[in-house]
């Protein structure tokens, strides 16, 4: 009887101890809850999102976190002129104009491996950020169209110069529509 | 105060967790590569341990041992740390971004660190009170500190060095924490508890 009384003990003891700290925690877990960087996220939202890493952060979001401390807003190179207009309007600042590492052209592009020059070096595999080429050591390499996003680092460390960007043609399919964007009011 | 004193000492150097008892040695080995890894894990080892020090005499005190549950000290102090680091977590991602960004990923291997149970443990074994008990904890905690950072200096050194092949990394690891602990072994007479 007593062995039954010490065990139902133990278990009310250590069970009632841990829901008085599941309490706690689910307590603070509420009350110390982190929202993120409400202009990070919103700068973040108007990036492009290729990870292209040439405005020299690691990724789109470490980019807009340091927008969000007062970093340079004309960074972004595959964003071009219309994503600085947006982050200035955003940021309440005048739009700065380009910086040496952009495009003019910024209309979409992806890559393209001319195969018959390929070497098959992977220095390319290693320049993607977004794993869109496939290939291996000596074995002619080549572009997952669906999936490049056009950042053209794969470019540069190509030693025989295969690598071409071609510009994607605007066609029905691929038309983005965004008719959202266009604003319905009623008229008197 | 005396007494105070010589019991942090005493844990600092001459009853050194890592080097003389052997606890911790996981982040002992594992974080030290980096003397910038070393002190973020240390200084979060020394909150969590002191917190939990505190928190497990209490709870052995006021609950475990009026009730004569004392053999449920190991599971109880396990919950109680793991509730210690996680809400530590919590309270620190909210206060302090910098310290978070610091302490971030090794707030939640402290979990795992034998010290800090073994310092809860030892805190009812050796029967200390309330005071000591932080002290205790806290001195743990300075001392394991201490020989994580100079170990992650010296693993720095011993980088650049020119090691013959067969100790080349873990193995010229291993004995370097050997010759540490034997040097702390000449602690071993300064403090007679």
């Amino acid at each position: 009887m007593s062995l039954i009384m010490t065990t139902l003990m133990a278990i009310l003891v250590l069970g009632s101890m841990a829901l008085i700290f599941g309490a706690i925690l689910g307590f603070a877990s509420v009350k110390f809850h982190v929202e993120g960087d409400p202009l990070a996220e919103q700068v973040d939202a108007i990036l492009p999102q290729t990870q292209c890493g040439q405005c020299g952060y690691p990724g789109c979001k470490p980019y807009a976190e340091a927008v969000a401390n007062g970093e340079a807003i004309n960074k972004c190179a595959p964003g071009g002129e219309d994503t600085i207009k947006k982050i200035a309007d955003l940021m309440g600042v005048e739009p700065p104009p380009l910086d040496e590492n952009h495009d003019t052209d910024n209309s979409p592009k992806v890559a393209f491996i001319i195969e018959e020059d390929c070497i098959g070096c992977t220095k390319c595999i290693q320049a993607c950020p977004v794993d869109a080429i496939l290939g291996t050591t000596k074995q002619m390499h080549t572009i997952i169209a669906d999936e490049c996003t056009g950042c053209d680092l794969c470019v540069e460390p190509c030693p025989v110069d295969c690598i071409v960007m071609i510009p994607i043609p605007k066609t029905p399919q691929n038309w983005q529509w965004d008719l959202n964007n266009i604003p319905v009011v009623q008229l008197d | 105060m005396t007494d105070y004193l010589l019991l942090l000492v005493g844990t600092v150097l001459v009853n050194n967790f890592v080097l003389v008892k052997f606890l911790g040695l996981c982040p002992f080995m594992g974080v030290s590569s980096r003397t910038e890894t070393a002190i973020g894990m240390s200084f979060a080892t020394t909150f969590v341990m002191t917190i939990a020090s505190l928190l497990s005499y209490i709870v052995n005190t006021y609950i475990l041992a009026p009730l004569g549950l004392e053999y449920l000290t190991t599971m109880m102090f396990i919950l109680v740390i793991a509730v210690v680091v996680q809400f530590t977590e919590m309270v620190v991602h909210k206060t302090s971004a910098n310290l978070y960004r610091l302490l971030g990923i090794f707030l939640p291997l402290i979990t795992t660190n034998c010290a800090v149970l073994g310092v809860a443990l030892l805190n009812i074994y050796d029967q200390h009170n309330f005071l000591e008990s932080i002290v205790y904890g806290f001195g743990a905690a300075v001392g394991f500190s201490l020989v994580l950072i100079m170990f992650s200096a010296m693993r720095e050194k011993l980088a650049n060095a020119d090691i013959p092949k067969p100790f080349k990394g873990s193995a010229i690891a291993m004995i370097t924490a050997g010759l540490m602990s034997l040097a702390f072994m000449g602690f071993s007479g300064l403090v007679k508890l």
